[in-house]
């Protein structure tokens, strides 16, 4: 397994536990009385596990499975694949912090880092589409 | 990779392009305020990314891996047919609640995608078996 496909695994799988951590806290609220900035965690819930968990996992293993995109680069180009995963978790990570904070300070500057999380997730995944696409073919 | 899943997994990506697009316009909308009438986005983004990025992936992907038959991955015709349902099931369902179309238009979607379902079992089914009953066809 190649180690771009190991980081993005492993780094799935932490936002895997994350994500349900995330789903245990917006359960638990109601019944322990947790501050309101906790019910604000639902849409980061959701994000970490399809974003974090679910897409991340397949971006890493699209790496490794694919047909080879040439006999010199055959998982394509290994820069775009490290962009896109900084990209990637870069904006996630921003959205985990910005999302829930914004909810309980009026501060402008984090409805700019949340619209920042929007532009780095977007890149990401317009990376990894112009990265794979030419991997997605026949023998 | 058989022609079909070069189909899916290309849809794929482009549900996965048009799914964070209609995300990225989303949280920025939420981070800095474009239009209200953004948020009617939601249903197509998240239609475009469960059902036309991620199920239709595993479509892609389990029409290419799972066991063969020989060399054959059996009768292809249901697996076009489900190609068709699910991509009209995804645009039907996802736009359908996004431009606020009539509630028949997004429950044909929901039926076109269930159809895919079955249409795509059809062909998965029987391939879905042990590596010993290949070595018994043989004999």
């Amino acid at each position: 397994m190649p180690f771009l496909t190991r980081l993005f695994v492993k780094t799935a799988l932490v936002y895997f536990i994350a994500a349900l951590l995330a789903g245990l806290l917006v359960a638990a609220r109601p019944l322990l009385g947790l501050p309101s900035i906790v019910a604000a965690l639902t849409p980061v819930y959701f994000h970490l596990l399809m974003v974090g968990w679910v897409t991340q996992l397949i971006l890493g293993v699209a790496h490794w499975m694919f047909p080879k995109f040439s006999r010199e680069e055959p998982r394509g180009h290994d820069w775009l694949t490290w962009t896109i995963f900084i990209l990637l978790n870069g904006g996630l990570l921003l959205r985990v912090f910005a999302e829930p904070i914004r909810t309980v300070n009026t501060d402008p500057l984090w409805g700019w880092l949340l619209a920042l999380s929007a532009l780095l997730q977007w890149l990401a995944a317009m990376a990894f589409v112009a990265n794979v696409w030419p991997r997605v073919r026949g023998h | 990779m058989p022609k079909p899943s070069i189909w899916f997994l290309r849809s794929a990506l482009i549900h996965l392009a048009l799914g964070f697009t209609f995300g990225g316009l989303l949280l920025w909308n939420k981070g800095i305020p474009i239009h209200p009438l953004m948020w009617r986005l939601l249903p197509a983004h998240m239609e475009f990314l469960l059902v036309g990025w991620t199920v239709q992936l595993a479509l892609g992907v389990a029409y290419w891996i799972l066991p063969r038959f020989y060399t054959q991955r059996g009768d292809v015709r249901p697996v076009w047919l489900a190609f068709a349902l699910i991509n009209c099931g995804v645009w039907l369902a996802g736009m359908g609640a996004t431009l606020a179309a009539p509630g028949w238009v997004i429950l044909a979607g929901r039926l076109f995608e269930a159809g895919a379902a079955g249409a795509f079992a059809v062909n998965a089914w029987p391939r879905v078996k042990p590596m010993a009953q290949d070595a018994s066809h043989r004999k």
